[in-house]
């Protein structure tokens, strides 16, 4: 896992001259640091969450999986990321191009907007929910009387979760849009291009790549969202519980190899994701290099 | 396609950066618009294409008002200065770009893009290359296929901004020649912005200089340097020097001296006397002429240029001699501009 962190750093290091290079022993002293630490803060948990899930061996484990309730909580968690991450993206897309391509008041504080829930604690986040369409809430009497149900049912854990990966897609796309400017965008309209086409002709083609980044760490995210999702879910087994829930469940009830095998599976999760993070990274550097050489 | 400008004026939030330009270009006319950064030729360029709608005024093509028209309908073909080829698609793909993306009817089958393609390619003299991505084109190469682009869409005017400013001096010329073949064989009424005058009065048909968001003068290569309009195309395009003079009896004077040349029909009073270095008599005597002290003196390419100091207030001008001219080594130099202008003091 530290590996690869690692190594897609390496190219900036070549830049360094030998006069900011500390000595031999410094650097090993450093890099000592950074290996420990990685290793008992992020590789040794990783470990022991394959280690407990596996503890019993590969039956228990599978049986483990197999529960209907942890099921339901695959699915609900797979549910919940098909609807937000779309969400995001139709979002991001669109928060991305008007702040990069138009000039207009306000455009500041839209940015700084965008950036909310990252500041903001989930559970806030997800009280926040509450206060608005808790049965006490703003609208709590409104929709009630429409027979809607958002708290502690799939809609509020939906919004709970777009609510928490919003940044994701519009932080990746804003600078890329920002840095590309208008030229391409220009040179299709003087071509005849309406706007729609010069959109999915030039301007999605353009950022591709970092939309796709994006993607990938919203996903993550709204997969492993924990805090804002436990507030308005209401813990229903086998209806309202997401796999990050059911597993706290899990492990409350003493059930170490369910709970670690759930856990597996985000963790195995997290290291797809970093490896496609890796991949494109790789990939989209290359890109933006292109980019930049034009 | 004749391409009028009347009256426009344009701001950007609040900010002028044009006054009341008119201009008109002639149908197949090849036209630079030449100024320093900030004179506004960009934005002109940027109003007829479509890609600002200006403040006040209009743009016909034609006899048709195309100001409220968007840039699509303008059909103008737009060349960008750092080319802004869709990097993600093949050379022939940008350059079918502009048939692929019209509708119905209009829109050619997709071998027929194909061939026209491969045509323009031919005309730009990159045949061949289809298959390349931008990034594996030189800058050169590039400008061409933005160039090929920008005509597939069989333009009404073919504007073009700053098309060589980001190449080196060898590829420009080249391409200057290359530009004005095409501009033959093809006729389209073609716009250039420029900040490289060599580029401007070797290239166009006619040079609009323009500065400060103003229109200074609108003329042929030799119009322009022959017969400057204002002090600013003086010392814009080409050399220039320049004495503060006055008007008195219909001559002009330099401190109590007269000079020599008439000024019949300039108002008395204080002038400035602009001419060109390479422009002058050399005289003998001084009885009527501007005499100085030689200052300093380099070698220019094929001729001589000398600073020298004039009257008691120590003006400076600059005048060319022939390299081998003796007067280059004299300490004392009279002269007379043979062709010269005057301009009201400011």
């Amino acid at each position: 896992m530290a590996d690869p962190e690692i190594k897609s750093y390496e190219p900036h290091h070549e830049s360094l001259s030998a006069a900011v290079t500390e000595s031999r022993q410094v650097k090993a002293v450093l890099m000592a640091i950074a290996f420990a630490f990685l290793a008992v803060f992020l590789l040794l948990p990783l470990i022991v969450v394959f280690h407990e899930a596996l503890a019993k061996g590969i039956g228990a484990y599978t049986e483990a999986l197999s529960n209907p309730d942890t099921r339901s909580a695959i699915r609900l968690t797979l549910l919940v990321a098909v609807i937000s991450v779309p969400l995001n993206v139709i979002f991001g897309i669109s928060a991305a191009w008007a702040i990069a391509k138009f000039e207009f008041k306000g455009k500041a504080f839209l940015t700084t907007l965008i950036d909310l829930p990252f500041s903001v604690s989930p559970v806030i986040s997800g009280l926040v929910y509450v206060l608005l369409f808790g049965a006490q809430g703003l609208l709590g009497e409104w929709l009630k009387a429409h027979g809607i149900q958002i708290l502690f049912a799939v809609p509020g854990i939906v919004l709970a979760t777009v609510f928490v990966t919003f940044p994701f897609v519009a932080r990746e796309l804003i600078p890329l849009m920002q840095e590309q400017g208008n030229g391409d965008e220009e040179a299709a309209l003087s071509l005849g291009a309406n706007g729609w086409q010069t959109f999915w002709h030039v301007t999605l083609p353009n950022v591709k790549w970092g939309l796709l980044y994006g993607v990938l760490l919203c996903n993550a995210r709204a997969m492993g969202e924990f805090g804002a999702v436990s507030v308005v879910s209401g813990h229903i087994r086998g209806l309202t519980n997401t796999m990050p829930l059911h597993v706290e469940i899990l492990y409350n009830e003493y059930n170490a190899v369910g709970a670690f095998a759930v856990a597996s599976l985000l963790a195995s999760l997290a290291l797809v994701t970093l490896v496609l993070k890796t991949l494109l990274e790789m990939r989209y550097g290359a890109e933006i290099a292109a980019t930049r050489g034009h | 396609m004749e391409v009028r400008v009347v009256n426009v004026r344009k701001e950007f939030e609040r900010f002028p950066a044009l006054h009341d330009v008119s201009l008109d270009i002639r149908s197949g006319e090849l036209i630079a618009l030449l100024g320093p950064s900030g004179s506004g030729k960009t934005t002109l360029l940027r109003l007829i294409a479509g890609l600002e709608r200006p403040t006040k005024g209009a743009i016909f093509f034609g006899d048709e008002d195309a100001s409220q028209k968007s840039i699509q309908e303008r059909n103008v073909g737009f060349v960008f200065q750092h080319y802004a080829l869709f990097r993600h698609m093949t050379v022939a793909d940008n350059i079918g770009f502009g048939l692929k993306v019209r509708h119905g009817a209009a829109r050619p089958s997709a071998s027929e893009i194909r061939r026209r393609a491969s045509e323009l390619l031919d005309l730009v003299q990159l045949s061949g290359l289809e298959k390349r991505y931008p990034a594996q084109l030189s800058g050169g190469q590039r400008q061409r296929v933005a160039l090929a682009r920008a005509m597939a869409i069989e333009p009404k005017v073919l504007l073009l901004d700053e098309p060589f400013g980001a190449l080196d001096a060898q590829v420009r010329r080249e391409l200057r020649r290359w530009l004005r073949e095409i501009h033959d064989a093809t006729g389209h009424t073609t716009v250039f912005v420029t900040h490289d005058q060599e580029e401007a009065l070797e290239l166009a048909d006619r040079v609009v200089v323009m500065s400060q968001g103003r229109i200074e003068q609108v003329g042929s290569a030799d119009e322009i340097y022959d017969m400057p309009n204002s002090p600013f195309v003086y010392s814009f395009i080409g050399e220039s020097s320049s004495l503060p003079v006055k008007v008195d009896n219909g001559e002009i004077w330099l401190a109590d001296r007269p000079i020599g040349l008439p000024a019949s029909n300039a108002a008395s009073g204080e002038a400035l006397l602009y001419f060109r270095p390479h422009d002058v008599e050399l005289l003998d005597g001084c009885s009527g002429c501007i005499a100085g002290t030689v200052a300093a003196s380099r070698r220019v390419a094929g001729t001589r240029r000398v600073e020298l100091e004039i009257g008691g207030e120590r003006q400076r001008v600059e005048i060319e001699l022939p390299v081998d001219h003796p007067a280059a080594q004299k300490s004392r130099v009279a002269f007379r501009p043979r062709r010269w202008k005057l301009f009201p003091a400011s």
